[in-house]
C-alpha cells in the first residue's frame, strides 16, 4: 500500500537532491571562510534527505485525510485567498475583504445570509481599526473610483 | 543590591503611561487570545507581531505589548478549559481534567478564582526567578564562542523535536526543512545569491515573520473549514463569582510546589510550559494519593497546573533573553519579536541593553498584576467573549494576518507565500510533523550557519574543533539525550493526547 509519508519521503528527497545540486555549484571556502557558502546547505540537504529515508522506510499511520469534498473546500479556499493577495491592491481594501470573509465564514458555518452578514461587518469594522486606531495606510476602494 | 537597582531601571522604563497602556491592552487581548480555543498564545502573538511594527513603536513599547499578550494568554487558557472542555491553548489542557468537573459540578466560578490565583502565583514566582536567575547564565554565556553555540543550537533543535513529535525522523525533518527556508537569499558573507532560482522577491530570503504567521495563523482557517468549528461556546452560563478563600488557601502548597517544578521545566530547552503542567498535575496526584480524589473536579488539581504553566512561560524565557535560544513555540515567535527589532538576545544583551531587559522584567511584574485583576474580578467579561463563534473568528483572524503581513511589505508576493506556508502547516499537522522546529530553523539557521563558518575558519577546517571544549562535550551530549530518550520515554509517559485545534505552545 502506498502511503502518504512514502509519497512525501519521496518528495522531500527529489527536492533535497535539487538543494545539493544547487549548493555544489556555490564557490568554495577561502583563508578567510573555510567553509564558503556551500557547505552547510550540503549538510541541511543531506539532513533532509536522511529524515526523510527514515520515513520511507518506517512510515507512521495514513493521516486522517478528510473526505473529496472538505478536500475541495479546502482547495477552494486556498484559491479565493491567493486571489485575495493579488486583488487587494487593485481593487482597495473593503469589497474583496467584505467577500473573501463571507466566503470562509460560509465554509465554516454554511448560514448564507449570516456569512454575507458577517463578511461585510467584518471589512468594515477592521477598516475602520486598522485605519482610524492604528493608522495603516489602507486603500479603501478600487483606485480607479477614487480618482 | 544588584538586583534591586537593576528592577528600579526596569520599573523607570516600564512605569510610563505610554508603557502601562500597552500592557493593560496586551493583558486583555492576551486574555481573549488564550480563552478562544483555536488561538493560543504562539499564533496570537504571531498575528499581532506585524501590526505592532506597522504601529512604529520603539523596542521596549513594542516588547511589552507583545510579551503582555503571551502571559494574558498563558492565563486565558484556563477559561475555556475550565467552562468548556476545550482546552483554549496546548499548555491549558491538564486544567480540563479537573476543572471541568468542578463547572458541571455548579463550581465554575471557584474553579476560575482559584486558577486564575494560581496563574498568578505561578508567573509571578517565575517572573522572580527570572530576574534572579537570568543575569547569572548570562555571565556563564560570555564563555561561549562559535563552536559551543553551534551545539547549544543543535540541542534546541534536539529537544524541541524530540519533544514535539511521536516521530523523530518528523522532527528532525521539519528542522531541516526550517534551515533550508533560512539559507534562500542573499549570503552576506560571500556576497552570493543561494537557492532563489533566479526569483527577485526571494534575494532578500524569506521573511520569517510571513513564515510564522502562515503557519500559525491561516493553517488554522484550514483546519476550521474542515471541521466546521465543532468547538462553539454557545449557551455557557456562570454564576456569581464569589472567591472560595479557605479552599485556595487550602491550595498553597500545590501553588508553589508547581510553580518551582514549572519554571524549571519552562527553562530546560524544548520542554516548555506543556511539559510544565502536565509534569505538576502528575506530581500532585501523586502526593495527594488516591483520597486526593484528582480527576474529579478538586481545588488542588486546576491549582496544580495552572501554576506549573504560567510558571514554565516565565522559565521560557531564561534561555530566550540569555542565550537567544527558545524553549518552546511561543518562545520561539518571541525571539522573531527581538529579531525583528534589531535587538540580538544573548549575554550582550545584558550589559549592552540593560534597559531592554530589565524594562521588559518590570512589565511582566505589572502585567501580573493587571492579569490578576482581570481574571479574577472581571472574569465575566471573558466569558462573554468566548462565546464568539468560530464563523466570525477565523476570518477575522485571516484579514487580520494578510493586513498585517502586507501593512509589513506591501507585496503580494508575501501574501500568497503566507498562504502557501499556510497550507503546508495544514498538511504537517494532519501528518504529524510539528511546525515548531520549521520556524526555529528559520529564526536560528543564519546564525547557525555563522557559527558554524566562524568556528571552522577559526581551527583551520578541524570538524573536532567543535567538540573539543567542554561545554560544546556537554551540550552535544545533552542534544543527543533530548532527542533519543523521548523514543524511550514514550512508551512509560504517555502524553494525553492533544486536541486538533490547539497548536504545541
Amino acid at each position: 500500500m502506498i502511503r502518504t509519508d512514502r509519497i512525501f519521503g519521496v518528495v522531500v528527497i527529489l527536492v533535497a537532491l535539487a538543494f545539493i545540486a544547487s549548493a555544489y555549484n556555490l564557490p568554495a571556502g577561502n583563508m578567510f571562510d573555510k567553509l564558503g557558502p556551500k557547505v552547510f546547505p550540503i549538510i541541511v540537504g543531506i539532513g533532509m534527505a536522511a529524515s526523510a529515508a527514515a520515513m520511507i522506510v518506517r512510515p507512521d499511520a495514513e493521516p486522517d485525510w478528510p473526505a473529496m469534498k472538505s478536500l475541495a473546500a479546502l482547495v477552494f479556499a486556498t484559491v479565493v485567498m491567493i486571489a485575495y493577495a493579488y486583488m487587494l491592491r487593485p481593487f482597495g481594501f473593503l469589497v474583496p475583504t467584505a467577500i473573501v470573509a463571507a466566503i470562509l465564514s460560509y465554509q465554516i458555518d454554511p448560514k448564507p445570509a449570516r456569512a454575507a452578514l458577517i463578511g461585510v461587518g467584518l471589512s468594515a469594522g477592521l477598516y475602520v481599526v486598522f485605519k482610524y486606531a492604528l493608522g495603516l495606510g489602507l486603500v479603501a476602494l478600487p483606485r480607479a473610483l477614487m480618482g | 543590591m544588584e538586583l534591586l537597582s537593576n528592577l528600579a531601571l526596569g520599573f523607570g522604563v516600564a512605569l510610563t503611561p505610554l508603557t502601562l497602556t500597552l500592557a493593560v491592552i496586551g493583558c486583555f487581548l492576551g486574555t481573549i487570545i488564550g480563552a478562544l480555543p483555536g488561538l493560543g498564545p504562539s499564533n496570537g502573538v504571531a498575528i499581532l507581531i506585524p501590526i505592532t511594527f506597522s504601529l512604529g513603536l520603539d523596542a521596549t513599547a513594542a516588547l511589552v505589548l507583545l510579551t503582555s499578550v503571551y502571559y494574558g494568554a498563558m492565563y486565558g487558557g484556563r477559561i475555556s478549559s475550565i467552562l468548556l472542555n476545550i482546552p483554549g491553548d496546548e499548555p491549558a489542557m491538564m486544567t480540563t481534567l479537573d476543572g471541568y468537573p468542578m463547572a458541571k459540578a455548579g463550581r465554575a466560578g471557584d474553579a476560575l478564582v482559584i486558577s486564575g490565583v494560581a496563574s498568578f502565583v505561578g508567573a509571578l514566582l517565575a517572573t522572580i526567578a527570572l530576574a534572579m536567575v537570568a543575569p547569572y547564565l548570562a555571565r556563564i554565556a560570555y564563555k561561549f564562542g562559535p563552536a559551543e553555540y553551534f551545539a547549544l543550537y543543535a540541542l534546541a533543535f534536539a529537544t524541541l523535536g524530540g519533544m514535539a513529535s511521536n516521530n523523530q525522523a518528523k522532527a528532525a525533518l521539519a528542522s531541516f526543512i526550517g534551515l533550508a527556508i533560512a539559507l534562500i537569499g542573499l549570503d552576506n558573507n560571500s556576497g552570493f545569491y543561494r537557492f532563489t532560482g533566479g526569483n527577485l522577491h526571494l534575494a532578500d530570503g524569506i521573511d520569517f515573520l510571513v513564515a510564522i504567521v502562515g503557519l500559525f495563523a491561516v493553517s488554522e482557517v484550514f483546519v476550521f473549514i474542515e471541521t466546521h468549528g465543532k468547538s462553539s461556546a454557545v449557551g455557557v452560563k456562570l454564576g456569581k463569582v464569589t472567591i472560595p478563600w479557605a479552599e485556595m488557601w487550602s491550595t498553597r502548597w500545590t501553588m508553589l510546589r508547581s510553580s518551582a517544578v514549572g519554571f524549571i521545566a519552562g527553562v530546560l530547552p524544548g520542554a516548555g510550559a506543556s511539559l510544565g503542567s502536565f509534569m505538576t498535575y502528575m506530581m500532585e496526584k501523586g502526593i495527594a494519593g488516591d483520597k486526593g480524589g484528582f480527576g474529579t473536579g478538586v481545588a488542588k488539581g486546576v491549582a496544580a497546573p495552572e501554576a506549573g504553566n504560567n510558571a514554565a512561560a516565565g522559565g521560557a524565557l531564561v534561555p530566550m533573553l540569555t542565550l537567544g535560544v527558545p524553549g518552546s513555540g511561543t518562545t520561539a515567535v518571541l525571539l522573531a519579536v527581538l529579531m525583528t527589532l534589531n535587538i540580538t538576545p544573548g549575554p550582550t544583551l545584558f550589559a549592552d541593553r540593560p534597559e531592554v531587559v530589565w524594562g521588559l522584567i518590570a512589565s511582566l511584574l505589572i502585567a501580573n498584576f493587571v492579569l490578576l485583576a482581570m481574571n479574577v474580578p472581571m472574569v465575566k467579561i471573558f466569558v462573554k467573549i468566548l462565546t464568539v463563534p468560530p464563523a466570525v473568528l477565523l476570518p477575522g483572524v485571516t484579514m487580520v494576518s494578510f493586513v498585517g503581513i502586507y501593512s509589513l511589505s506591501g507585496s503580494y508576493f508575501d501574501l500568497v507565500l503566507m498562504i502557501v506556508f499556510g497550507v503546508m502547516g495544514y498538511v504537517f499537522r494532519k501528518m504529524d510533523i510539528p511546525t515548531v522546529p520549521v520556524i526555529l530553523g528559520i529564526l536560528l539557521g543564519y546564525q547557525m550557519e555563522n557559527n558554524l563558518r566562524h568556528a571552522m575558519t577559526l581551527s583551520d577546517g578541524d570538524w573536532t574543533y567543535l567538540f573539543s571544549s567542554p561545554i560544546a562535550a556537554v551540550l552535544w551530549i545533552a542534544a543527543a539525550t533530548g532527542f533519543i530518550a523521548p523514543m524511550f520515554l514514550r512508551g512509560l509517559l504517555k502524553r494525553p493526547p492533544t486536541p486538533e485545534s490547539a497548536i504545541e505552545d
